[in-house]
């Protein structure tokens, strides 16, 4: 090994170089080309038609009343949206799902491994699934509502409902992860901690509340932020599901996140410069989110 | 309190208690099996749907069972030439096989010197990297597609392949795993003279399969389905892969749903098979990687 050694050696660049190589292009040099392009009208397919425009695709964003306003300020309403209807139940499901595990019944590896499997599917497969399962026409639940005398609305259309569908499906796709680290970390508390819980009385619930809880914390800062910042990314399930329907009035879509928003300004209309700003604005405030999130839990430790 | 525990046993009769337990136990495995349910139908329901003809989709009963089994959809879609999703699977293959086996050479030669040589700037530069893991990943769509179109790689397997050798997580990943494994195999191979080179592919990557093992199945699964990138830069139904390649099919039927779940099945069936085999690597990965992030 070079412990010891003083003498300079090219080796370990040699190491690190091909990926050093990717990371600058695909990550150092964007973090600023994608803040440059922001300020241009940018249309890859045109790059000769490239003007400077300083902030007027940020300037845009905020002009209230104009289009563009409006469709931006509304894709971010139904992200946040989302983020608060999917979060709690992409929490507190794995979390009841990995308690029951965590007793170690006969079989809860197999029940692991099922509860788990949606999540190796894409985000295309499980889409397709779920836009299949709630269509008004040969769709399965709504079969089965109408066979119990239940309501059966247009799911992917109307709203609340095509809202609803989306967490439904992302719920079902994503819970498994969540509750794998809920788990792993449920399996590194200390089996002498419930004994003395049970010694002194403890029911199962009380443990639960008062030993496993407080020793999940780091976990769930973790788990919290990265279910924020993936709840953020929505984008394939309203792609595929409801296309962003019901249209709004004045522009926009009621399930339209802001991500497909980015995706349409930017890749099915020429408007890259605005996509980016749109993006910048978006990454500042996941950013945010992150950070205070990561301190409203570390005041809590 | 402790009197008051020691006496509950006594207040119960043991075959009551036993009871209990028991009561306990199945009510447990009902809600386990009812979960499990839930998360089996709607794949059950695919693969069904699959398996159905047109005529039978719309039907006032549900056949879980196809009252007629067809493999027309499938033979439908494989030749289709305006979905072809034989070709995007082999695109699919391609792009995923090429990016795990680049991503696994990259990611342990770099994963090995930030975990164990020394060289000036490692701290540094390392600091850099990790501190790219925080940042959002939809500040880099626009500018990398920029530069994908600039370097002429739209509409080619390269566009797909290269950007994902650029993530962090995999040389974060095989650092963690260096460095948790004894020095002194290493230190007796350099006293004998191996240089870092014979070091690190005779002795330190035969130690590390089971990580490498791990990283290229969490690798696979994330170029298999891979979605949004895909979708932007392999546009030609030509180069497409099998993600938005479903997407295109969903285009071109309409209510044509046992088409539709016939291409899910295509899409699911490698990744739910490779899941069945590696469990275990897949499940790890995810709890380790989770709870060190």
């Amino acid at each position: 090994m070079a412990t010891g050694k003083r003498k300079f050696t090219i080796i370990p660049y040699l190491f690190i170089l091909p990926h050093l190589v990717f990371f600058i292009i695909f990550v150092g040099y964007p973090f600023f080309n994608g803040l440059y392009i922001s300020f241009f009208n940018y249309d890859y397919l045109r790059p000769e038609a490239t003007t400077f425009v300083g902030l007027q695709n940020y300037l845009d964003l905020f002009r209230v009343g104009s289009v563009k306003y409006f469709e931006f300020w509304n894709s971010m309403r139904v992200t946040l949206t989302f983020v608060v209807s999917s979060v709690p139940f992409l929490i507190l499901i794995p979390l009841g799902l990995a308690t029951l595990l965590n007793t170690k019944v006969p079989g809860s590896n197999a029940f692991r491994a099922i509860y788990f499997a949606p999540w190796v599917l894409s985000c295309a497969v499980i889409s397709l699934i779920w836009w299949w399962i709630f269509q008004s026409q040969g769709g399965l639940l709504n079969h089965y509502l109408g066979a119990l005398g239940l309501p059966t609305p247009r799911w992917l259309s109307t709203m609340p409902y095509a809202m609803i569908t989306i967490v439904i499906a992302t719920v079902w796709w994503t819970m498994g992860y969540n509750m794998i680290i809920f788990l792993a970390a449920m399996q590194d508390i200390p089996a002498d901690l419930y004994e003395a819980g049970r010694v002194d009385g403890a029911n199962a619930w009380q443990r639960f509340a008062h030993i496993t809880l407080p020793l999940l914390r780091p976990v769930m800062t973790f788990i919290v932020i990265t279910t924020i910042i993936a709840s953020f990314n929505l984008l394939g399930q309203p792609m595929m599901m409801t296309r962003g329907d019901p249209r709004m009035p004045n522009g926009g879509g009621a399930t339209e996140p802001v991500m497909l928003r980015i995706f349409t300004e930017g890749f099915v209309r020429p408007f890259q410069g605005s996509a980016a700003a749109m993006s910048v604005i978006v990454a500042m405030m996941m950013m945010l989110f992150s950070f205070a999130n990561f301190r409203i839990f570390r005041q809590h430790e | 309190m402790p009197t008051q525990t020691l006496t509950t046993p006594i207040r119960h009769s043991a075959a009551r208690y036993r009871f209990q337990k028991m009561a306990g136990r199945i009510a447990l495995y009902l809600v386990l099996v009812l979960i499990a349910l839930l998360v089996i139908i709607p794949m059950v329901w695919m693969l069904s749907t699959s398996f159905k003809l047109k005529s039978q989709l719309f039907s006032r009963e549900i056949y879980w069972i196809p009252k007629v089994i067809t493999l027309e959809n499938y033979t439908k879609i494989l030749n289709n030439p305006s979905t072809p999703i034989a070709r995007w699977f082999t695109n699919s293959l391609i792009v995923a096989v090429l990016t795990t086996t680049a991503k696994l050479v990259i990611d342990a030669l770099a994963g090995y010197a930030y975990a164990r040589l020394e060289f000036a700037g490692r701290k540094q530069i390392f600091g850099l990297l990790l501190a790219t893991l925080f940042l959002p990943g939809v500040m880099f769509l626009v500018p990398n597609f920029v530069t994908v179109a600039r370097l002429g790689m739209l509409n080619k397997f390269s566009g797909a392949i290269i950007p994902a050798l650029a993530s962090v997580s995999g040389v974060y990943f095989m650092r963690q795993f260096f460095m948790s494994i004894p020095k002194e195999l290493e230190e007796a191979a350099a006293i004998d003279g191996c240089t870092t080179f014979q070091i690190f592919f005779q002795i330190v990557l035969p130690l590390a399969k089971p990580a490498l093992a791990t990283l290229a199945v969490i690798e696979f699964l994330a170029s298999w389905n891979d979605f949004l990138w895909a979708l932007l830069v392999l546009k030609d139904r030509t180069v497409q892969t099998l993600q938005p390649g479903l997407r295109t099919l969903q285009g071109a039927y309409t209510s044509e749903y046992g088409l539709m779940m016939a291409g899910a099945v295509i899409v699911a069936l490698p990744v739910l098979v490779l899941y069945m085999f590696l469990q275990r690597y897949v499940v790890e990965s995810v709890a380790t990687t989770g709870l060190k992030g």
